[in-house]
């Protein structure tokens, strides 16, 4: 179990991170989401030991994260940081053998770029293999350092923004992939979004992330309510339950108010005022 | 128009087999990237023995050299003389010099994520340029020339290294501000050394501006032989991380995410680049563009897995210089043009294609 507590991060005067405790369990996905500017990614760095925190604890099974033992706790992790930028002279293989960095030997070892193409495989890219990668699009960077952050076969994965450049596809790919890997070998996974539906579909614990505090935690569907959204993101919204239960976030562009029935005049809003907005519905 | 489902069937185990036949193929067509210039420099190692004033045939120094590694070739005495004492620690010294700065501006360019980067442009070899002058006008206190203007050269460089190494320990600088560091450095030494030149008598003016051409005449079998361990050293450290540093060139983010130490790696080779830099240009002098150059022919060839980039920047580097050392024999017959001017006159006109491809 990955446990916080008590932590205090602050940058050039902004805190980050205001007395934050929360506990993360293995073979769950937990989802952070929050709004723009409000610690979510220096969260992710701080617990991987890149920013050092003020005050307060973070353990893993019982080891603490010290910064002389840095290397040891960090290999523990993989970690997929936001930027997708891949701009170097390599094949797309060789990209995602870095994952496995420690065992890489002068001589590629067959078994290792087997391992590498299974994981490009299970992602749908194997066609891409052998393709330079500094001439893939964004979104498919984004899917090969998936593949590469998956090679290192951690116990604590952490995903900033994921699926930021990804089409439908590939955003379920990725997230199924994510769900089934996190079940079935235990990780404790844990990853920054901002597409709430996405958040509610997968996460199986959501922390809502605002002014350096975690202001809830728990289920999607025990959490998600107009009351958070608009809490959070001053931003309104419609939050219904699908067939199997799941959260569907709806939100509503300023200014305007859905109608109370189906029998009312449905007319094209305008972005003036939120007066304007009333009047049209009215 | 309605859509329709399409059926795919894929056919994954043969993508499987062609993907790794293909990555073999490609190390294959790397490795014999690597074969053809070590042949390329074989040739040019052997017409830059073969050049100078007394014209050898290739024969003759192909024999020559076979009967040193102890074939039993018949060689005439004078041949042997030349070959051996003369033309043979400059032609393996031109190789060793120029793999190095080669190998040297390949692992700055890894370090700070930058094609401009080299010891050259980071102020490395303008403060050895300094530390050489300043030794020839201070004087030599006691110790031979041969020994002091190397020596202040190797300290020059090595404390412009340092200011560099204190930088790259602090935290949240980035390879930018190194790198704006260093053109500092190389704008600051190149002062100095301008004030050494200025206060200088004309004669001794002329000496340090000889010893700033960049010569490999000073070559000798003893120094070859320092200038030879420290390098091979050095270059074994750095093929040890070749995994870290092409990981290195994903972001400094992401290598520390691969469980790369990057302050440990970025000061290792730091430290191992500025050893090289100083010891090679200690006893050559300046030599400018091939650290630029090398690691760039090499990016377009080879790629930037270090497995390959590093022996490719050696041999490309090694290449120019052996290739430099003919051209500064033959271009005045007779005469030895100073290398380091030959190597500039080769290296401008390729940087301005690299940078012109580039926008293309």
């Amino acid at each position: 179990m990955l446990q916080v507590k008590n932590l205090n991060v602050s940058l050039d005067n902004l805190i980050l991170a205001r007395d934050m405790s929360f506990s993360l369990e293995p073979g769950k996905v937990n989802v952070i989401i929050g709004p723009n500017g409000t610690g979510k990614s220096t969260l992710l760095k701080t617990l991987f030991g890149d920013i050092l925190p003020e005050s307060g604890d973070i353990s893993f099974n019982n080891a603490t994260l010290k910064r002389k033992h840095l290397s040891q706790w960090r290999e523990q992790f993989g970690y997929m940081p936001q930027d997708i930028k891949l701009d170097i002279e390599l094949s797309v293989l060789e990209v995602v053998l870095l994952g496995k960095l420690d065992a890489l030997s002068l001589r590629l070892d067959d078994a290792l770029i087997k391992q590498a193409l299974t994981a490009l495989e299970k992602i749908g890219l194997l066609h891409l293999a052998n393709r330079p990668v500094n001439r893939l699009s964004g979104g498919q960077c984004q899917m090969i350092l998936f593949a590469q952050a998956l090679m290192r076969n951690p116990k604590i994965l952490m995903l900033d923004e994921p699926v930021s450049a990804l089409d439908l596809h590939f955003q379920h790919v990725l997230l199924d992939h994510l769900d089934t890997e996190t079940k079935q070998q235990g990780w404790v996974t844990l990853m920054v979004l901002h597409d709430l539906n996405l958040a509610a579909q997968y996460a199986d614990n959501l922390l809502v992330l605002k002014d350096g505090n975690v202001i809830a935690s728990g289920h999607p569907s025990d959490i998600l309510t107009p009351a958070l959204v608009k809490d959070v993101y001053d931003v309104n919204a419609e939050v219904t339950k699908d067939a199997y239960g799941i959260p569907f976030v709806r939100t509503i562009r300023q200014g305007f108010l859905p109608p109370k029935t189906n029998s009312q005049t449905h007319r094209s809003p305008s972005r003036t005022t939120a007066a304007q907005g009333l009047r049209n519905v009215i | 128009m309605e859509y329709v489902p399409v059926d795919r069937e894929f056919m994954q185990s043969d993508l499987l087999s062609d993907a790794i036949s293909n990555q073999r193929r490609s190390e294959k067509r790397r490795w014999s990237v690597i074969g053809i210039l070590f042949i390329v420099l074989i040739a040019s190692f052997v017409l830059d023995i073969a050049t100078g004033p007394s014209l050898l045939n290739i024969k003759e120094v192909a024999n020559a050299l076979l009967h040193l590694v102890g074939f039993p070739i018949e060689v005439d005495s004078t041949t042997k003389v030349i070959v051996t004492n003369l033309r043979l620690p400059i032609a393996i010294m031109a190789v060793i010099v120029g793999g190095s700065l080669g190998v040297g501006g390949a692992e700055m360019q890894t370090l700070l994520n930058n094609p401009m980067a080299s010891p050259y442009t980071l102020g490395m070899a303008a403060a050895a340029g300094f530390g050489a002058a300043l030794t020839l006008y201070v004087g030599s206190l006691g110790l031979s020339a041969n020994i002091a203007v190397p020596l202040g050269a190797f300290i020059c460089c090595m404390l412009a290294a340092a200011f560099l190494f204190a930088l790259a320990t602090m935290r949240h600088i980035s390879s930018g501000q190194l790198i704006l560091a260093g053109i500092a450095l190389l704008f600051l030494f190149q002062s100095l050394l301008s004030l050494v030149q200025f206060v200088s008598s004309p004669e001794l003016s002329q000496q340090i501006l000889f010893w700033l051409f960049g010569s490999l005449s000073k070559a000798s079998w003893t120094n070859l032989t320092i200038v030879a361990c420290v390098i091979s050293v050095c270059l074994f450290a750095l093929i040890q991380d070749a995994w870290k540093l092409t990981a290195l060139r994903l972001g400094e983010e992401r290598a520390k995410s691969l469980g790369v130490n990057v302050s440990q790696l970025r000061l290792k080779t730091l430290f191992i680049v500025a050893i090289m830099t100083a010891t090679v240009t200690s006893f050559v002098g300046i030599i400018g563009f091939i650290g630029i150059v090398a690691p760039n022919i090499a990016k377009i060839l080879v790629g930037e897995d270090q497995r390959f980039f590093l022996p490719l920047s050696f041999l490309i580097g090694a290449f120019l210089l052996s290739s430099a050392s003919v051209l500064s024999k033959v271009i005045v017959p007779g005469a030895l043009f100073p290398i380091g001017i030959v190597t500039a006159i080769i290296g401008v006109p390729f940087f301005f294609w690299l940078i012109l491809g580039k926008r293309r």
